[in-house]
């Protein structure tokens, strides 16, 4: 089943194959994929804020599109692209680095795809059924309950079933790791990218349920008629304040510590050194998790909590700085001394290290309880953001994309468009969000649909949304560069940065059972270490023997289809009550094919030694 | 796993350490699973402490709890806790037989529980008009209290499932870990209901 | 490596060439030129954060720079493997404890001051006023002293003012950059605040708490004055007649009008606490019209008959009969005459 093969395959086949896929490395495809369509969809309503906000008072948009924009732009960017992405980069790489064949639920891993897809495709379904959710992507009550129409309903249901997925994607990981680590690779000798997956999943595991019973609460005050935000009834909206951001501040954290880990492997390898301090920011990483839990209400410090709590708050979220501190350090200590190779996946690595140190910053500045009473909510935030978010884990995407790409699809993606996609995006970034900063203490809040002529905001809105084009050009560039690499591209080597860690000792792209034989790791970046003690590469822990494999299924993407079915019979239950056939039978749906697969016995398959020879090399 | 061993060795697959992590998967899995249902029902007693005085003039927590069939609820729970133990006892001892009938006891207990519930919220709805939208104390005991009931509901489901597939043909590796993660689900459940006897009712009753 | 630099520099140098154009923004609307003990207190934390955190960006680029020059994989040297270091305890030390140094810098004036702004001892024997939020306009009730008023708010100088804030529908932030932070406006518990502002001034408020889809148009103003004209102001709002002024007879069909379309059923004229729709005692002395169009009869016009074009999702649209030019007109005219006092914003130097 070698690539050539798939190829010659029809588009039908082709097609089932993804949709009942389990191996891991075909549903990192997936993520990428379906992540990449929401980037692009998240891009362009944020390209229609800049537009609309190019010049003072403009009208481009009416001001109820301008809130589903910007409800849109962050809700589908933050979970629905760059999180897949994530996930997608999780999938493809860390069985490799830890020397696994597979992960520990496979299954449940194409279970967790398909309902981030279709919760993100019912988010999407609102800008056709009468209007997107736009009460911001943090939805506060008593807004998202007054909000007219369906959109807020999307929006739960949507973050609700992708919510699911993600936590499931999470379970997988952390077992995997925890249980799959291959012969002689132990917690310590695992390279930085996969640490931070472990740390990222037990976040997601921890985080995510708080955002479940907040997106509940919400879905009983708007479609039962609870009284949780319900003033009048003694409800009280400070709660979904609490839950969001108990949930959200992680989320923050779930998309940035991924990102550490890949540029301490990119840095580590382009440099030719071994990643300085590995022990500091291994605990590093942990310490930032667990600060990260304990900080959420630094979102709220305007909502009258109290000097106590926004003092207490205040002094935790500074401390975050000194873990994040010492990881900026190690890194330039580790190009320190170093032969660096700058290409494009260096090159966002490069470009990341100041940009996300000027977002660390204003983080610090922001966490300072009476001078963020002036930054919140204003385009300071919104620049902070931007900061951390699109300079850490964009940048981080991006870097590990050029990285990657040959291991998960055998091809070099082309190093011009690349290095130009970086410069040109790196320029119109700074544009667009450093003068934000400014606007921001200025007097201009976020979420403006308009603001006013002669408020001294013009100048600064027009840089911003020139900014804006740049990116978007360097985006396209980037989508020129996949199409072209994927039609032209240089064949990639198994090994085409003289890698350092176990996925480059193995072909590119590699076997869907990885390891021919499990490689024996005999410290940290194992295969560096057999170029430079060894044979110059892994020594096999076993002979060959048969390989267990599990089955696809189609089970996944029904379930999936189910919870999508029962979720528009919940938003539509409330005009009619004929509606609860369709919710009661999309449960049924799931329900049924989660009963399907508890009885029906699927012991896998065996790939045999036999076999195994035959395909060899 | 300990009672892998205590397996009929004709029953084991030919690969048994294959199908040990596969269990092995199983069980941390669902321990994984446990600690982010912990945020969970955190999440939902951290809003019923919130509003729990918000009645908005209708019945508070001292009208409506009486403690004699919260006592009872509890007791059955707990024994359920108990029985499912016995169960794993003797699926540690391959006697399948057994462990079926405790689980079926198991299952009869918790069903009783549900009745008990589902009489209780009757009580409340028909005797004192509390319902969940009377009052944001109202919504947050339902949904606390009710999250807890759904838990239990997919637990015996999970539960009937498993013995009606697995009657005929006994005890297997495959099997185990499916019966032995349920139990551990069914504790979790038991540890939770602990805490809203306690903070629900105990204390709702108290003050 | 010199496009490199090039490119950096010239984003600079666009960046500062912005910022210099733009100034420091809107006086009297921009937190960066404070005049107030709120927003006089934020900035020094402003600055002082600032100042550590460039101290740190200056050291991290610094080291940058060197790498990116010394580092770099030489011609000649490309098989060149280097030193395989594990890490280092000194530095890694002190690059630990630096970070913390710096971060009790920080954190023990931001503890001062949130103690600070959060003391409300003083309310007792200050001046009180219950502000509440309402999607899109903002009510003004001075406590004890049958005052009512609505988008304007009338202060005295040098003197902390207590806000005691609610909101009436969705969560608003009250926001006026130039003399103090925001705080948020929550429907279920009143917040208290305080503002003071140093200079006499027409103050910009915003909104900073998404409320809707006119959010971004829910501006107000803080008008201080001196103490002295504050209590000739308040005198003069407490004696207001609204049937006893003398009005010319445009203005008087105006009124007529207004009593004829049931504005009364929601605007109250005089310190009826009526709130349904904005205060309108001293509507002839407001700074703007709606709270962001110029204050003129065309403009008032406009809003009278089609204020759906100007506050989309207001909850005026839709609630009168449908007015004419000419009604509208004249109805602006009797609104503008409705100036109890001398004192203006003009007074108060806009």
């Amino acid at each position: 089943m070698s690539i050539a093969a798939t190829q010659k395959r029809g588009f039908g086949a082709v097609l089932w194959d993804y949709l009942t896929t389990v191996d891991h490395k075909k549903i990192a495809h997936l993520y990428l994929f379906g992540g990449g369509f929401f980037f692009l969809l998240g891009g362009l309503e944020a390209m229609i804020i800049r537009i609309q906000l190019i010049k003072p008072e403009n009208d481009f948009i009416s001001a109820g599109l301008y809130n589903e924009m910007i409800t849109m732009h962050g809700t589908t960017m933050i979970f629905l692209a760059a999180m897949p992405l994530l996930l997608g980069l999780m999938n493809a790489v860390m069985p490799l680095q830890i020397g696994a064949r597979d992960v520990a639920f496979p299954f449940l891993n194409a279970l967790g795809f398909w309902l981030f897809l279709f919760g993100g495709v019912i988010l999407n379904c609102s800008w056709f059924l009468g209007g997107a959710p736009d009460a911001g992507w943090t939805s506060y009550a008593p807004l998202s309950l007054q909000s007219p129409g369906h959109g807020v309903d999307f929006y739960v249901l949507g973050l609700q079933i992708s919510g699911a997925g993600t936590l499931i994607g999470g379970i997988n990981f952390l077992v995997t790791i925890v249980t799959m680590r291959g012969p002689g690779m132990t917690y310590m000798r695992m390279p930085l990218f996969s640490w931070t997956t472990f740390v990222t999943s037990t976040l997601i595991l921890f985080a995510f349920p708080a955002l479940t019973v907040g997106l509940f609460l919400l879905m009983f005050d708007r479609m039962f008629g609870s009284a949780f935000f319900d003033v009048a009834l003694g409800g009280n909206t400070v709660i979904w304040q609490h839950l969001f951001w108990i949930f959200g501040h992680p989320e923050v954290y779930i998309l940035i510590l991924p990102a550490f880990g890949l540029f301490s492997d990119i840095i580590s390898t382009f440099s030719k050194k071994r990643l300085f301090g590995y022990t500091a920011m291994v605990f590093a990483t942990i310490l930032i998790a667990f600060l990260g839990f304990m900080v959420w209400a630094h979102h709220m410090f305007t909502v009258g909590l109290g000097p106590v709590a926004n003092s207490i708050f205040a002094i935790a979220t500074m401390a975050i700085a000194v873990p994040t501190g010492i990881k900026i350090f190690n890194w330039l200590a580790t190009m320190w001394g170093g032969s660096i190779t700058i290409n494009s996946a260096m090159l966002w690595t490069l470009g990341f290290v100041p940009t996300f140190t000027i977002g660390g910053m204003t983080g610090v500045m922001l966490a300072s309880a009476v001078a963020d009473y002036q930054y919140h909510d204003t385009y300071f935030v919104v620049a902070h953001f931007h900061y951390v978010i699109v300079g850490g884990t964009l940048f981080g995407i991006l870097a590990g994309l050029h990285y990657w790409w040959p291991k998960m699809f055998g091809r070099i993606l082309h190093e011009g468009m690349g290095k130009m996609a970086f410069w040109i995006f790196l320029v119109g970034f700074h544009l667009t969000f450093f003068i934000q900063h400014f606007l921001g203490l200025m007097g201009m809040p976020r979420r403006y649909w308009v603001f006013l002529e002669n408020q001294g905001l013009d100048t600064g809105n027009l840089i911003s949304t020139i900014g804006a084009f740049l990116m978007a050009i360097a985006v396209i560039i980037f989508f020129i560069n996949i199409v072209y690499t994927a039609t032209k591209g240089e064949k990639a080597p198994a090994d085409p940065w003289d890698g350092r860690t176990l996925e480059w000792s193995i072909p590119s792209p590699p076997p869907y059972y990885n390891f021919k034989q499990l490689p024996l790791v005999r410290g940290l970046d194992p295969l560096w270490i057999e170029k430079t003690e060894g044979k110059g590469k892994m020594t096999p822990a076993e002979p060959v023997g048969d390989i267990h494999m599990p089955n696809g299924s189609i089970i996944p993407f029904v379930m999936s289809l189910g919870f999508f079915i029962a979720g528009f019979g919940f938003i539509y239950q409330t005009d009619h009550r004929g509606w609860l056939v369709v919710l009661f039978g999309g449960m049924a749906i799931s329900l049924g094919s989660m009963l399907v697969r508890s009885l029906k016995d699927d012991h896998g398959y065996h790939i045999t030694k036999e076999e195994l020879e035959r395909e060899a090399d | 796993m300990s009672h892998d061993h205590s397996l009929n060795p004709a029953t084991m697959p030919e690969e048994p350490e294959k199908a040990t992590l596969e269990g092995k998967n199983k069980f941390l899995g669902l321990w994984f699973f446990l600690g982010g249902e912990t945020v969970l029902f955190a999440s939902l007693f951290g809003t019923y402490l919130a509003l729990k005085n918000s009645t908005a003039g209708g019945p508070s927590t001292t009208d409506l709890f009486g403690l004699e069939l919260v006592f009872l609820m509890t007791m059955l729970l707990l024994t359920s806790s108990l029985t499912s133990v016995y169960a794993m006892y003797h699926m540690k001892n391959n006697d399948f037989k057994k462990m079926q009938l405790w689980l079926g006891i198991t299952a009869l207990l918790g069903i009783g529980f549900l009745a008990c519930e589902i009489y209780e919220f009757a009580h409340y709805i028909n005797d004192y008009g509390f319902t969940f939208r009377s009052s944001a104390f109202g919504s947050a005991f339902y949904t606390l209290v009710g999250f807890h009931g759904g838990h239990v509901v997919f637990g015996l489901s999970w539960l009937i499932a498993l013995m009606v597939r697995n009657a005929k043909r006994g005890l297997n590796l495959y099997n185990a870990p499916k019966y032995y993660t349920f139990s551990l689900y069914w504790h979790f459940i038991d540890v939770v209901w602990v805490f809203i006897f306690t903070v629900v009712y105990l204390m709702g009753k108290v003050g | 490596m010199k496009g490199w630099m090039g490119r950096f520099k010239s984003l600079f140098l666009l960046g500062t060439l912005a910022l210099i154009l733009s100034g420091c923004g809107k006086e009297n609307l921009t937190a960066l030129v404070p005049k107030g003990y709120g927003a006089e207190a934020s900035m020094n934390l402003i600055i002082l954060s600032t100042i550590i955190m460039l101290f740190v960006f200056f050291i991290v680029i610094l080291i940058y720079v060197i790498v990116l020059i010394r580092f770099r994989k030489k011609k000649g040297q490309e098989d060149y493997i280097p030193k395989q270091v594990e890490g280092n305890k000194t530095l890694e030390t002190v690059w630990t404890l630096i970070p913390i140094i710096l971060v009790l810098i920080l954190a023990v004036p931001t503890v001062a001051a949130t103690f600070d702004l959060a003391d409300e001892s003083g309310s007792n024997d200050g001046l009180n006023i219950d502000v509440t939020g309402n999607q899109y306009w903002w009510h003004f009730n001075y406590e004890g002293e049958e005052i009512q008023t609505s988008q304007d708010i009338y202060i005295p100088t040098g003197e902390k003012v207590y806000l005691h804030m609610l909101s009436s529908d969705v969560i608003h932030s009250f926001w006026v950059p130039s003399i103090s932070g925001k705080m948020d406006v929550n429907p279920e518990n009143v917040n208290t605040m305080y503002i003071e502002a140093y200079e006499e001034g027409v103050y910009w408020g915003k909104c900073a708490e998404l409320c809707g889809p006119s959010h971004s148009l829910m501006d107000f103003k803080v008008i201080a004055v001196s103490p002295e004209e504050f209590d000739q102001w308040v005198e003069d709002m407490q004696n207001v007649d609204p049937d006893s002024e003398s009005l010319d007879t445009v203005a008087q069909d105006g009124r007529d009008l207004f009593e004829a379309n049931n504005c009364m059923g929601c605007h109250a004229i005089g310190s009826s606490p009526a709130q349904v729709g904005p205060n309108l005692t001293n509507f002839g002395d407001r700074s703007e019209v709606a709270g962001i169009l110029e204050y003129n009869k065309e403009n008032i016009v406009d809003w009278l008959v089609d204020p759906e074009s100007i506050k989309p999702g207001n909850k005026m649209t839709g609630n009168y009969p449908a007015l004419s030019e000419e009604e509208a007109g004249s109805i602006a005219d009797y609104l503008m005459q409705l100036q109890p006092s001398e004192i203006t914003p003009e007074s108060a130097g806009n």
